[in-house]
């Protein structure tokens, strides 16, 4: 059996060590880092709410609760459905979805500037300016940008000062300044995947499409788009599913008057010691993220295999 | 319809690197016209300036006698045939062929109609469903001539279009591409560095070296009578013998050379004077192993050094008195059993057949 193992092409190609080192690490990431915890999350998610010292007890006994509270609340509510809680879904969803088609139209010029139109010294600037940034923590990033769009904050300051306008733009309030937190969070997600796929085209494919009489336009949509494609769906999938969980940026960011959904996870979790409920709403999240993807991947035709290209 | 395409004195510079220097040539409607010379010549670079990639630094493109500056190359009346084909994998054969028409608004059915023609035209009927890395390398060089030929350009601009075909396909390539230009009679101007491909395929070649161009002509003329040293090294083999001029007698002259004294035609440049640095050029086909009765203008003795052979000829390296090596080929009809390393012979060769040219940088330097 073990010799059978070994002459696998996977151990003749690694080595032994470095085949053995490579399975072990993958197995343990993959089965104690993201199997178990999640499997105990769903079991959680199904189970009553008890003090830790009460579990395997009589009050500890399976229920859909938890998924019912989140369709339609409290079972003292008047309201025929959780409005609050299914508000705070769709517009983290629906937010999503907008924020992941505004780092796409933002990244894909500068992503085929970079690849396709700069000289490589000017992009390899280009590429450390982008990433400069990144090197300061996430939360540090949205408090930079809470001081630029608070009511009495830079952007503010600036526009009064030279008289463009009167009265403070409520960037917070209307949740302006948590839409640009968002998009701007994960945009290295979703420059490098369509960098990457765009540098790959050959760039005779763009000068043979503009020899033959094609716009710019044109170019970019019958060859150039459909070429990235998969870098695209990639981009898109990891920010959007990083955007609908994000934590941070809302924290900082959102208005004080919405709620972003993982706070709300992270109410139910840490502040209404509820890790049951906490994790029915990790579990909704985590279905519609699979979805989203799967949706991706069906819509623009693309295999999972070619994403992670 | 085929226009003619002109260069007036162009060049192209990149920093203080002049790619094209001062190209003067004018490329006549429907003729099939190469830009022969090695790699970084300057070649492409031209046919860059004339698709509409590259702006010249200097002088004009003018094409159907209209300045090209400032129209771009989806706004010229050509078409590239790039070196790799860069046919768009994505799409189709049909789709491919019918690009340029789906640009310019031509309906589904029209483009249908005009794809299935052009597959015709390039033998490949019934295959417009196919995807671009389903065909073979000749089917898909076909397919790039009618992607070009598509929206009826008036030059067709071909850009080292065969190198990447193995041998056989290549030389059927030459003589489909040659019949295809003559049956849509647009003007073809094609580059290579293979001599052979744009001997066979031309009507008129330009020999290119670091930029400029160094002679123009019809295909015979260019290779009898090369105008350079690094056209006749260029184009075709030669025996470099060089030399002083000792006599010039009207179109006769004579160079003395430490291996003897040789008699060449005179070019029609006419540069050379008595005492200057010259070199003679004779090909290894053009010296002949004299037979009795026969007689050369040119004698020439030699000690073989080794041969090969290679079906329809055969090719001897042998050294000259001075040790200057030259090769020879004999056809393979002649017997030439009894000559092997360590022969010595005498060979002939008649003044018309070789060059004397002034002395100057060769090609195989």
């Amino acid at each position: 059996m073990g010799n059978y193992l070994f002459t696998q092409p996977f151990f003749k190609k690694n080595g032994k060590a470095v085949a053995i080192y490579f399975l072990v690490a993958i197995v343990f990431w993959f089965v104690f880092l993201v199997i178990i915890p999640q499997l105990y999350m769903l079991d959680l998610s199904f189970r009553s709410n008890v003090p830790p010292l009460a579990r395997g007890g009589p009050q500890d006994y399976y229920t859909m609760e938890h998924y019912q509270h989140f369709v339609f609340g409290s079972k003292t509510s008047l309201d025929a459905f959780n409005f609050v809680d299914l508000g705070v879904f769709g517009r983290t969803i629906l937010v999503s979805i907008v924020v992941t088609i505004a780092n796409l139209l933002f990244c894909y010029p500068i992503a085929f500037y970079i690849a396709k139109i700069a000289n490589p010294s000017t992009a390899r600037l280009l590429i450390v300016s982008l990433i400069i940034p990144f090197w300061i923590n996430e939360l540090l990033r949205s408090f930079a940008l809470r001081i630029l769009f608070a009511n009495e904050g830079v952007i503010n300051n600036f526009l009064t000062g030279i008289g463009v306008i009167d009265q403070s733009i409520l960037f917070i309030t209307y949740d302006i300044g948590l839409y640009t937190g968002l998009v701007y969070a994960y945009i290295l997600l979703m420059m490098f995947p369509l960098y990457n796929a765009i540098e790959s085209l050959d760039i005779n494919q763009i000068e043979a499409a503009k020899d033959l009489g094609s716009s710019s336009l044109r170019t970019h949509w019958r060859i150039v788009i459909p070429h990235a494609k998969p870098g695209i769906v990639s981009g898109c999938t990891m920010v959007f599913m990083l955007t609908v969980g994000a934590l941070a940026t809302p924290v900082v960011l959102s208005s004080p008057n919405t709620l972003w959904f993982p706070q709300l996870i992270y109410q139910w979790f840490n502040m209404n010691d509820n890790w049951s409920r906490g994790s029915a709403y990790s579990i909704i999240l985590l279905i519609i993220s699979v979805i989203f993807v799967l949706a991706m991947m069906r819509i623009f035709k693309v295999k999972i295999g070619e994403i992670i290209k | 319809m085929s226009a003619d395409v002109e260069l007036n004195n162009v060049s192209v510079t990149f920093g203080s690197f002049y790619a094209a220097k001062s190209v003067n040539v004018k490329i006549n409607g429907g003729e099939f016209f190469s830009f022969l010379g090695p790699s970084g010549c300057g070649k492409t670079t031209l046919l860059r300036a004339i698709s509409g990639f590259q702006d010249p630094s200097e002088g004009s493109v003018l094409i159907d006698n209209k300045d090209m500056s400032g129209i771009g190359p989806n706004k010229r009346p050509t078409s590239l045939i790039f070196q790799n084909l860069a046919l768009f994998p994505l799409m189709s054969v049909s789709e491919n062929i019918a690009f340029s028409l789906e640009v310019r608004g031509v309906s589904k059915g029209d483009r249908q109609k005009r794809a299935n023609e052009l597959l015709e035209l390039i033998a490949l009927e019934g295959q417009g469903e196919k995807k671009v890395h389903q065909l073979s390398g000749g089917q898909k060089q076909r397919v790039a001539i009618a992607r070009a030929l598509a929206v009826e350009p008036k030059v067709l601009l071909l850009d080292e279009p065969l190198s990447a075909l193995d041998l056989k396909l290549r030389q059927r390539m030459r003589t489909e591409l040659r019949e295809i230009q003559k049956r849509v009679n647009i003007t073809f101007i094609y580059i290579t560095h293979d001599q052979g491909e744009a001997l066979t395929m031309s009507d008129r070649i330009a020999v290119m070296n670091e930029g400029e161009i160094e002679q123009i002509g019809p295909c015979d003329e260019v290779y009898n009578n090369p105008l350079t040293p690094f056209v006749a090294t260029f184009v075709g083999e030669n025996n470099p013998l060089f030399g002083k001029v000792k006599e010039i007698n009207q179109n006769k002259i004579k160079i003395e050379t430490p291996d003897g004294d040789f008699v060449s035609t005179m070019n029609e440049n006419k540069k050379l004077n008595i005492g200057d640095e010259a070199i003679a050029f004779v090909r290894p086909e053009s010296l002949f192993l004299p037979r009795d009765g026969d007689s050369f203008d040119n004698l020439i003795d030699v000690n073989i050094e080794s041969f090969e052979f290679e079906g329809n000829i055969k090719n001897f390296y042998a050294t000259l008195k001075s040790g200057t090596k030259i090769k020879f080929s004999i056809p393979n009809a002649i017997d030439t059993s009894l000559i092997s390393s360590g022969t010595k012979l005498q060979l002939g060769f008649e003044s018309t057949k070789s060059s004397i040219l002034p002395k100057a940088q060769l090609a195989i330097d």
